[in-house]
């Protein structure tokens, strides 16, 4: 017979493992999320009292599928003493187990549960909420942290969502092929909010948050398994590819380093070789999309090995076929810093100039920043500081009022030796900051 | 991690239910704490004499000031406390939600404070 301890360790690995997939199918099977979880818990429960001395099953996890069914039932027909519905409710379920196969279709059920929890009649913090807490596993506690709101904002949240699916009987299955794409989009959007998230959370402050880049490129790769449509493999392709690079983010003494500045040779050779490999499949593909082209974009940094030999003529036709995707102002920002770096700060500048002509990014503090450092990269230190002053008074988070507040007064000292970057050296809350404002992560930075 | 469950209730409320109603939420109450206990979720807890047994101590004018009666006077009392093993917020709601009490009164859900880095620092001040 197994040691209790042995039991113990196996079974907080299957609950790391395996608990996500576990509470799937519950949630398929029992049709209720609170009581699908609750079973989840009674179930490794009963396997620590009962493996040490039946032996570890040799399907683990269709052990805890069934004793999570009959437990969930035993709790309904024990309320049942107080509440006659939950007898009805008890006995349907029992009805309903006998037809349906507990081991069936389990990666489908991992996949029913993203769809369900990144379902379009749910608000987007909702779904990003919701994934973490039920695919990902993490608490509501970890997941406030890492998003900063207070705990009991973000448990409301969660709270919401679910009486919504529940209220709105949300169906919980993968849409069928002709719903797919739009359905796709809502999925990976929160993976890609998520990674964000996490990869400008990176740095020193990493022990005290949840590391939400790995758990985002763990859903990639179960994504790509489940379903290897162009833009999942893009998607994780460009997760793979600016991961590769969160050792040479930040300097020994925290400060962010800049991708002109980056040793490297710390650059993750395997992600990159996984990575590239992926974004070629895509393209491969053809029909592929936004992400596949972000990835491209990270490719190109990824393959290059000193910054000055970047494609910049690439990546600027990269970005201009990624605004054939996404005609947003936040690309052609971007574009236009790859432009700068392409053909110098004058076309740059142009380019936000009309950026700014046309408003939609007037209030848009980053807009403001990139234009001062053009400005400043040409010598106009007036107009520089000009541009300077109006991102700080746009910006509304104190980090990124710090930071351009200690670039105005070195610039109004005239103490800059770098000629590039104004998000150069920026401290990583800053870029963390800043990052998460654009929606691309790629080479702004 | 833990959570205490602060039950409120309206003063006189349970006294002023008919006698099978109110032993009827008993019954349920208790019946639900033992299956929390049973589930590994109840890690403590006591119910609370009413508020007239209270006694509130406090510092006033470089002494201790005893008055009658709790800390805060409210309509809804401090009725009992639950101390439960959850596994995040949202699962202490899940639970508490379904307990038999919260129809008569509401809980406060409050994570328990760790503070051995405090009493940690606090011992080394004292060392």
């Amino acid at each position: 017979m197994p040691e209790t301890a042995e039991v113990r360790e196996r079974l907080e690995a299957l609950y790391r493992e395996e608990s996500g997939r576990v509470l799937a199918t519950l949630i398929r099977l029992l049709g209720d999320f609170d009581l699908a979880e609750d079973a989840v818990h009674d179930a490794f429960a009963a396997a620590l009292e009962r493996w040490p001395r039946d032996g570890i099953p040799d399907n683990p996890r269709a052990w805890l599928v069934s004793a999570g069914r009959f437990k969930a039932i035993d709790t309904l027909r024990r309320r049942a003493q107080f509440d006659a519905a939950q007898e009805h409710l008890a006995d349907e379920l029992e009805g309903r187990m006998e037809s349906a196969n507990p081991d069936g279709g389990v990666e489908d059920d991992h996949l029913r549960l993203i769809f369900t929890c990144c379902h379009p009649a749910l608000s987007p913090e909702a779904r990003v909420a919701l994934t973490l807490r039920e695919v990902c596993g993490l608490t509501t506690e970890e997941i406030a942290r890492a998003f900063l709101v207070s705990p009991p904002a973000l448990a409301q949240r969660i709270v919401r969502a679910k009486a919504r699916i529940r209220d709105e009987r949300i169906p919980y299955q993968v849409p069928s092929s002709d719903e797919l794409p739009g359905r796709l989009g809502t999925v990976l959007q929160v993976v890609y909010l998520v990674f964000n998230e996490g990869y400008s959370a990176s740095s020193g402050d990493s022990l005290t948050r949840p590391d939400l880049s790995a758990e985002a490129i763990r859903l990639g790769r179960v994504l790509v398994a489940l379903l290897p449509d162009p833009e999942v493999l893009g998607l994780l392709a460009l997760m793979l590819l600016q991961e590769s690079r969160r050792a040479a983010r930040t300097s020994p003494d925290g400060e962010l380093v800049t991708l002109e500045n980056q040793d490297r040779s710390l650059w993750d050779r395997a992600l990159i070789a996984e990575g590239l490999a992926l974004v070629d499949r895509a393209m491969r593909l053809g029909a592929f999309g936004p992400y596949t082209l972000q990835a491209a974009v990270a490719a190109e940094h990824a393959r290059t090995l000193e910054a000055s030999e970047t494609n910049w003529p690439r990546i600027v036709t990269l970005y201009t076929e990624l605004l054939r995707f996404t005609p947003s102002p936040v690309v052609e920002l971007n574009r236009a810093v790859a432009v700068a770096m392409a053909d110098g700060p004058v076309e740059g500048l142009a380019l936000v100039d009309q950026l700014l002509e046309r408003g939609e990014l007037r209030d848009y503090h980053l807009l403001h920043a990139t234009r001062a450092d053009f400005l400043r990269r040409l010598g106009c230190r007036d107009e520089a500081r000009l541009a300077y002053d109006e991102a700080l008074r746009l910006t509304q988070q104190e980090p990124e009022r710090r930071f351009l507040e200690k670039r105005l007064r070195e610039l109004k000292a005239e103490k800059f030796k770098k000629i590039f970057a104004a998000l150069s050296k920026s401290r990583p809350a800053i870029r963390s900051a800043l990052e998460t404002r654009t929606t691309q992560t790629g080479d702004i930075e | 991690m833990k959570y205490i469950c602060l039950g409120y209730i309206a003063e006189g409320k349970f006294e002023s239910m008919p006698e099978a109603e109110r032993n009827a939420a008993i019954d349920a109450c208790f019946t639900y704490d033992d299956e929390l206990r049973a589930k590994g979720h109840f890690a403590g807890g006591h119910g609370l004499q009413g508020p007239r047994t209270a006694a509130t101590l406090r510092w006033e004018n470089d002494g201790v000031v005893v008055t009658d009666g709790p800390y805060a006077e409210t309509k809804e009392q401090l009725g009992g406390i639950l101390i439960l093993e959850a596994r995040d917020l949202n699962h202490a709601i899940q639970i508490m939600s379904k307990h038999p009490g919260v129809k008569m009164g509401p809980f406060e859900i409050r994570p328990a404070a760790d503070l051995d880095g405090m009493i940690r620092e606090s011992e080394e001040r004292r060392a």
